[in-house]
């Protein structure tokens, strides 16, 4: 099917809402999904910049706070302007800006909002409709309201960490902020839902979500298990969760470049995979008489024998391992082997399949003199485009047209910036 | 506690959904007040109730708490799409709804005369969704993979593990959980366009592009600076101590997380251990880095005797991020968890009463309901009758003509 391109008389999906995006940190990338749907997203940071800003890695390798990869990731085709809220004038100008945005998405601690006088029973009085969203770590309220967090420590408290690593080692995390962007994600959902409602009734909400809930998602069935027969679910590191079998199965393995992401199954499914990787093997000579008589329909994984199935392992292994991860996916797609690689991220940019489906898109720098290729949309609609916008903001760069739209000349901006209020 | 106005209650939805990506993303409109319609079958159940947990342990159609955790609040029909009637019944409930989700392999829905042409026949302005590991279109898309596959794919594996050690594979599939938010906030949108213009569409969800959209920093890294990111473990760069220790007790463990000089001055004072604030091996975050293998020794000897509610109640008080690393057991009562409601409990006809997860945003004026989830064909009667007006006489002959089975 025709996908819609990026043509100017195609009107995105959200264009006639307008987002105050008041997140830091991890949290930028509500706004951006809000963004990429056609919403016109306003990054509000105080005069000195974002947190954000400081946060590696930067284009270049050089500490520079326009250029944070984070923000170019999760701040791109927002407005950028600049806004003290801890200033009495400040909160004024933030609180004519509410009147005209149908969104506020906000980061701070719990409280913190309040403590300025903008929480959302003042924010509502000014505006009825708005939707004012908060991310943090564990909710508005509760008992771990107060605690300090990080990654790291939502992670562990969501149950996700537990699951994942080796077993002969602690618990390990992915090496990316995940539980944040979760919550973001999930921040759009729950903002957008609102909307929905919003335009129903004309009845503004609040939205608190927590990131230590969303990543919960992540324990998927752990949980249940305990629940039905406490059965206390754990780590299995490279092979597949010990749930259905008694035998170690890899689902990770080592072939001659790096590695591969495959599983050996019993029944209807085995016997579909795993025959044509047989004959794939015997077509070079690495299936023997054993292996190729092993009836995988009637096989059931939870019941057969360590000795077999490591048997089994260690032919496939060996095949593995006299092949690229190249040679393997290709060969799997060709014979509809359930075999993917285990990709870099450099095996990513050149990925042919997100090649053919135009995902990455040029952004232009510049500042840099740079076009610098990007992930693209999150999502491919048939009518109203989901493109990414522009780089992100420069600190205040839309200053004069956004606060034009309060009726202010560049002159006042001018004088404001001198106040330090912009 | 009962609510008064549901978000979604005027929406209708069907899915033609199996596993954890499609279902998820339906759930959202069933726990706001949608009526959702789940369509299998009995010889094509969702096959996360082919899976466990079990109540008893004893895998039957209806009894798989994995599959209810997805499915609450939705009404299920019993649904042959191999046959001519199934496929043409299908049809009606793409025309009586407004938003279908999908997420079979590319070129089922085809196949079945379900993909979106055939739907917009029927119903000019559907929103619909399809979810796949790959796309609709590109060189591979109907390579088959269950969501697993795409850790591989997606960079995560690579990013998951130890610097010493070959990538690691997450429990769960994470793009089956990090995709539903993406889809439903899609959709909204798109209903939204239609409420303005009038105007249905489809839309084409790739689990493996919104993977990579999340890593977008990190591959910026590797697209302008030449740098591949890779996995560290526990630590952070930003960050020493920064890890999970040992803990009182069998497999129990804490993370700390110690980023600035003030709050590693927080941690000797509340350790007792203030001799160390004066240690030039641990003064600044750079020396603290170098020296990040005493530290963490340190740092254990000191977590070992302790449990981890005491670390984090410790720690936490000084101004330090500390905290549990949570069991699957300890979720079920983590307190902040249960303060929020996160799991609900629900009465389920073979179940039982069990626990389910809900919503992670809280609404504040529409909140989520969480019911139970239907057994398998529990509606049968009532979508064909009451949602399709169909009359009592069709309705006898697709029973004896097998098409709800």
């Amino acid at each position: 099917m025709e996908l819609a391109k990026d043509t100017p008389d195609r009107e995105a999906p959200l264009k006639p809402y307008r987002v105050l995006d008041l997140t830091d940190g991890y949290c930028l990338a509500c706004g951006k999904i809000l963004a990429d749907l056609g919403a016109e997203v306003i990054k509000v940071e105080g005069p000195a910049g974002d947190r954000a800003r400081q946060i590696p890695p930067f284009y270049g390798d050089k500490p520079h706070p326009e250029q944070s990869l984070l923000c170019f990731a999760f701040n791109q085709g927002k407005k950028g302007i600049t806004l003290n809220l801890g200033h009495a004038r400040g909160k004024t100008i933030f609180k004519s800006l509410v009147k005209l945005a149908d969104i506020v998405v906000e980061s701070y601690d719990p409280g913190y909002l309040d403590s300025l006088g903008l929480g959302y029973d003042a924010l509502s009085t000014l505006n009825p409709r708005l939707i004012l969203t908060s991310i943090t770590a564990f909710g508005q309220s509760g008992p771990y309201r107060g605690f300090k967090q990080s990654d790291l420590v939502v992670t562990a408290l969501s149950g996700f960490l537990f699951l994942c690593g080796d077993r002969d080692r602690p618990p390990v995390r992915i090496s990316f902020p995940i539980a944040f962007y979760q919550a973001c994600a999930e921040a759009a959902a729950g903002s957008l839902m609102a909307l929905y409602h919003r335009n129903q009734t004309a009845q503004g909400q609040r939205v608190d979500v927590s990131a230590q809930e969303a990543l919960a998602l992540y324990t998927s069935n752990a949980p249940a298990f305990w629940e039905l027969g406490k059965r206390l679910v754990t780590r299995s590191g490279r092979n597949r969760a010990e749930i259905t079998s008694t035998v170690k199965s890899p689902q990770l393995w080592q072939c001659k470049d790096g590695g591969i992401s495959f599983a050996i199954y019993g029944g209807q499914l085995g016997a579909r995979v795993n025959t044509p990787l047989i004959a794939w093997m015997d077509s070079e000579g690495m299936a023997d008489d054993w292996l190729k008589s092993v009836n995988w329909a009637e096989l059931d994984m939870a019941s057969l024998s360590e000795d077999f199935f490591n048997e089994v392992k260690k032919r496939m292994a060996t095949f593995f391992l006299k092949h690229t991860k190249a040679e393997l996916f290709q060969g799997a797609i060709e014979r509809e082997i359930m075999l993917f690689p285990v990709n870099t991220l450099g095996d990513i940019v050149e990925d042919r399949q997100l090649r053919a489906r135009e995902f990455w898109i040029e952004v232009e720098h510049p500042e840099l003199g740079k076009t610098i290729n990007y992930p693209g949309a999150f999502a491919k609609a048939s009518l109203t485009p989901i493109i990414p916008g522009r780089r992100a903001p420069l600190l205040g760069e839309h200053n004069y047209s956004i606060y034009s739209l309060l009726g202010m000349s560049r002159q006042q901006v001018d004088d404001l910036r001198k106040e330090g209020i912009v | 506690m009962k609510m008064g106005a549901q978000v979604f209650q005027d929406l209708k939805v069907v899915e033609f959904a199996i596993a954890i990506a499609g279902p998820t993303t339906g759930k959202y409109f069933s726990d706001h007040g949608a009526t959702v319609v789940h369509v299998e079958s009995s010889t094509h159940p969702d096959i996360l109730r082919l899976s466990p947990p079990y109540r008893k342990g004893v895998p039957r159609i209806n009894a798989s708490a994995y599959w209810t955790q997805y499915n609450t609040g939705k009404y299920d029909i019993s649904l042959d799409l191999t046959h001519a009637e199934g496929r043409e019944v299908a049809r009606r409930l793409a025309g009586w709804c407004d938003v279908v989700i999908e997420n079979f392999a590319p070129g089922v829905m085809e196949r079945l005369g379900l993909a979106y042409p055939d739907l917009v026949k029927v119903n000019p302005s559907l929103v619909m969704v399809s979810i796949s590991n790959l796309g609709q279109t590109g060189p591979y898309a109907k390579h088959r993979g269950l969501g697993q596959a795409l850790h591989g794919l997606s960079g995560l594996a690579h990013l998951l593990g130890w610097p010493d050690r070959e990538p690691d594979n997450p429990f769960a599939a994470v793009p089956d959980y990090l995709v539903p938010p993406f889809a439903l906030a899609a959709l909204v949108a798109a209903l939204d366009f239609r409420r303005r213009t009038g105007k249905g569409q489809y839309i084409d969800i790739s689990q493996f592009e919104v993977a990579c959209s999340m890593l977008a920093p990190v591959l910026l890294d590797r697209i302008a600076n030449g740098h591949e990111a890779v996995r560290m473990g526990n630590r952070d760069l930003s960050g020493a101590p920064h890890a999970v220790y040992p803990t009182l007790g069998n497999d129990r463990w804490c993370a700390i997380a110690v980023f600035t000089n003030e709050e590693w001055k927080s941690f000797c004072r509340e350790t007792g251990k203030t001799h160390l604030i004066s240690d030039p091996r641990f003064a600044t975050l750079p020396a603290r880095k170098a020296h990040e293998d005493d530290l963490d020794a340190i740092v254990s000897q000191w977590t070992i005797d302790r449990t981890g509610e005491e670390v984090m109640r410790t720690l936490q008080r000084a101004g330090v991020a500390a905290a549990v690393v949570n069991t699957p057991a300890d979720l079920l009562s983590d307190p902040q968890l249960q303060h929020r409601q996160h799991f609900v409990m629900v009465d389920h006809p073979e179940i039982g009463p069990h626990r389910v997860g809900g919503q992670p945003s809280k609404l504040s004026a529409t909140p989520a309901e969480v019911k139970r989830a239907p057994l398998l064909g529990e509606h049968n009667e009532v979508i064909l009758k009451d949602f399709l007006h169909m009359e009592e006489e069709e309705y006898i002959n697709l029973i004896l003509s097998g098409v709800l089975k």
